[in-house]
């Protein structure tokens, strides 16, 4: 057993902070993409976010993407290259807030695409302002009075809300707060990747993820923050699934 | 003589498209231009192309932008509040290199407006609606003959400069059918190598298509020398403009688009008048013909620029003759539309 | 780079989250306390310790610092 850096991500440091969840979910992301043997017919979209820089660390073709836009930026790639495997990288402000019409209307549209969706409950990039999905009574540099004081609503559970639509083919919620976690992870991203390669349709999955710096957390606390406070709002597991065979073990 | 059929505007410029092989079109309804997305869903299909029904032009122009970075000839169309939504998206696709065709079949605003043809969006045209420095190749057709003909070069010129280019035409030229000749699709001009689309890492090393550049600080600085280096290119290039009874004429009115078709006609009543009197029509309005304008800038008293707006070419065309002699102006935004008549009694008003 | 049994981890990638120590079951990883270049603290196995190579290191860390060798 080898345990090493995908072929999928170059060798080089990235700029997220310590024990940011970004840099599982690449990882995890080129590792199923090297074990699918996709790497040179897959393009991937950089969001507005921290991840911008995803480009920067994936080792194959990627499109940076006005803020909220990769739903419908990957709708225009895939309907012109129906052969290559093309996924949306994106936080939470890019798919629910601003981009929230691209991502129902890909969604229902059910462009067979793959959605990796990245929720740490944050605006990472800009500092800790309110995302769609901080959670209410959460603490933000735009909500310091928590979530929910000035008429902000609540929080957006984005594969409830998708699982709704006729067009979806998967929907799952997964974390990366632990090894178990992960692994989870893995296999859900996995899947959603198989999915586009078996035509079967659109699949997200919305992957609760770690933000120490904005949570005010240690890197551990923040694994924490996501078992005891984001898992309460946002449950994991599989919102829908028309193969009906749920995550591939 | 190829085939020749009744077309309206709308219809001739999409299928100029689909000759010069547009294959995927994005595109949401709004008035004055929803033959293009109605005809487009038909069409596309039945050349193996692809058309989607955007849920709004923001989505369309995003569409566009992802199309257009597989090498895919495309397209999109809208009307001005809807062209006004697409603003970002053209700024990264400018900023990216990608060419694609924007049609904006202009109406009455500002805000909502009306539903009449109208010029309001020259300003947004050639000076850039969207923010930063870049340019558009801006093709200003006057009948539905040009709209076909135009459009079907524009995807060529568009994929000679790696740049977006647009269709600025209005409500007038769009909903009226007038005869067209199909030409065949011939090459405007040289097509290089698309050795920029991503289709996958096989064989070579990866690409990107990015318009962010944080560091170093000269890496976007040079980035914005390259492509003014371009724009000037072009606009050394790509001047066009007809010249109507021009060549003896002591006053000479400007306008485009359908606005210039009633200018000639009132330059043909005013010539009977025996004023020497012509039209100088800019056919593309960037880049702006300023060497057609510099011709005439000596020997012409006076210009009188006509637009169905407030006053936007104007500008345009005193900064072309270097403000060197009067320039006056008839026209009004909101959907005031010329007359033969009208313009002609401020023909005499400008010639005395 | 520090070569640890099978435990590889790249010195300078590693931001000294410690979420590796927290993932080891067999306590077989700590953060030292010498910074690298970037002024991280950076995660080293403890000796006495058995490394199982179980990987669990090598999937929660955020930077591809640990690389496990096969057998």
């Amino acid at each position: 057993m080898k345990l090493a850096r995908p072929e999928s991500m170059h060798d080089v440091a990235t700029h997220y902070c310590p024990g940011c969840g970004h840099g599982i979910i690449h990882r995890l992301i080129g590792e199923v993409i090297d074990e699918l043997g996709i790497r040179e017919k897959t393009i991937g979209t950089a969001p507005v976010g921290c991840a911008v820089l995803l480009y920067n660390y994936m080792n194959f073709d990627v499109i940076e993407c006005s803020h909220g836009r990769p739903p419908a930026v990957a709708t225009g790639m895939k309907r012109m290259m129906p052969d290559r495997i093309i996924f949306t990288y994106q936080g939470d402000g890019d798919l629910a807030a601003i981009g929230t019409g691209e991502t129902i209307h890909a969604a229902n549209r059910g462009e067979n695409i793959t959605v990796i969706f990245v929720n740490n409950a944050t605006y990472g990039m800009t500092g800790g302002q309110m995302a769609p999905t901080t959670m209410t009574g959460q603490w933000s540099t735009t909500t310091t009075e928590g979530r929910g004081k000035h008429g902000e609503g609540p929080p957006l559970r984005v594969c409830e809300m998708l699982a709704t639509l006729g067009g979806v083919a998967y929907l799952e919620r997964v974390a990366v707060n632990s090894p178990k976690a992960i692994a989870g992870a893995r296999r859900a991203i996995k899947k959603a990747f198989e999915n586009q390669m078996a035509g079967v349709g659109f699949s997200l999955i919305e992957v609760l993820s770690m933000c120490p710096t904005d949570w005010k957390l240690s890197p551990k606390e923040s694994l924490a923050f996501i078992d005891q406070e984001m898992k309460k709002v946002f449950p994991l597991g599989v919102f829908k699934d028309v193969t009906g065979e749920g995550t591939s073990v | 003589m190829a085939e020749k059929v009744l077309l309206q505007g709308n219809v001739a410029m999409s299928e100029g498209a689909v000759q010069a092989g547009c294959r995927f079109f994005a595109g949401y309804p709004i008035t004055p231009q929803n033959e293009v997305p109605e005809y487009m869903s038909e069409r596309m299909p039945q050349v193996g192309g692809v058309f989607v029904q955007a849920e709004a032009e923001v989505a369309a122009i995003n569409m566009i932008f992802g199309a257009a970075s597989t090498g895919a000839r495309c397209m999109t169309s809208s009307s001005s509040p809807g062209v006004s939504l697409k603003q970002e998206g053209i700024s990264y696709i400018a900023a990216g290199e990608l060419p694609c065709v924007i049609a904006n079949v202009q109406r009455a605003g500002p805000g909502l407006g009306g539903i009449r043809g109208a010029q309001g969006d020259y300003f947004q045209s050639v000076k850039g609606g969207g923010h930063g420095d870049y340019r558009l190749i801006v093709f200003a057709p006057a009948s539905a003959q040009e709209s076909y003909d135009m459009t079907m070069a524009a995807f060529d010129w568009a994929d000679h400069y790696r740049n977006p280019a647009m269709i600025l035409t209005d409500g007038i030229v769009g909903q009226m059918s007038e005869p067209v000749e199909l030409k065949p699709y011939k090459p405007a001009c040289s097509l290089p190598e698309k050795d920029w689309i991503l289709d996958g890492c096989k064989g070579r090393a990866p690409r990107i298509v990015r318009t962010l550049y944080l560091h170093p600080v000269e890496r976007l600085i040079d980035h914005n020398r390259h492509l003014a280096a371009k724009y000037a290119k072009i606009e050394a290039e790509m001047q066009d403009a007809e010249e109507y009874r021009c060549d003896d004429a002591e006053v000479i009115v400007a306008a485009y688009g359908a606005t210039a078709r009633v200018a000639k006609a009132a330059v043909n009543m005013a010539r009977d008048e025996a004023m020497k009197v012509g039209v100088l029509r800019p056919k593309v309005v960037w880049p702006f013909p300023v060497k057609f304008f510099k011709k005439h800038a000596r020997r012409v008293r006076k210009w009188l620029v006509v637009e169905m707006s407030s006053g936007q070419m104007i500008e345009d065309v005193k900064l072309a003759i270097e403000c060197s002699k009067p320039v006056e102006f008839l026209g009004w935004g909101g959907g005031w539309y010329p007359t033969g008549e009208s313009i002609l009694e401020k023909v005499r008003e400008v010639y005395r | 780079m520090l070569q640890m049994g099978r435990v590889r981890i790249n010195v300078e990638r590693c931001k000294g989250c410690g979420l590796c120590v927290g993932a080891c079951p067999t306590g077989h990883l700590e953060m030292g306390k010498e910074l690298n270049q970037s002024g991280y603290p950076y995660a080293r196995t403890v000796s006495g310790k058995k490394c199982t190579a179980c990987g669990l290191c090598y999937r929660m860390c955020p930077d591809v610092v640990i690389e496990i060798e096969g057998k």
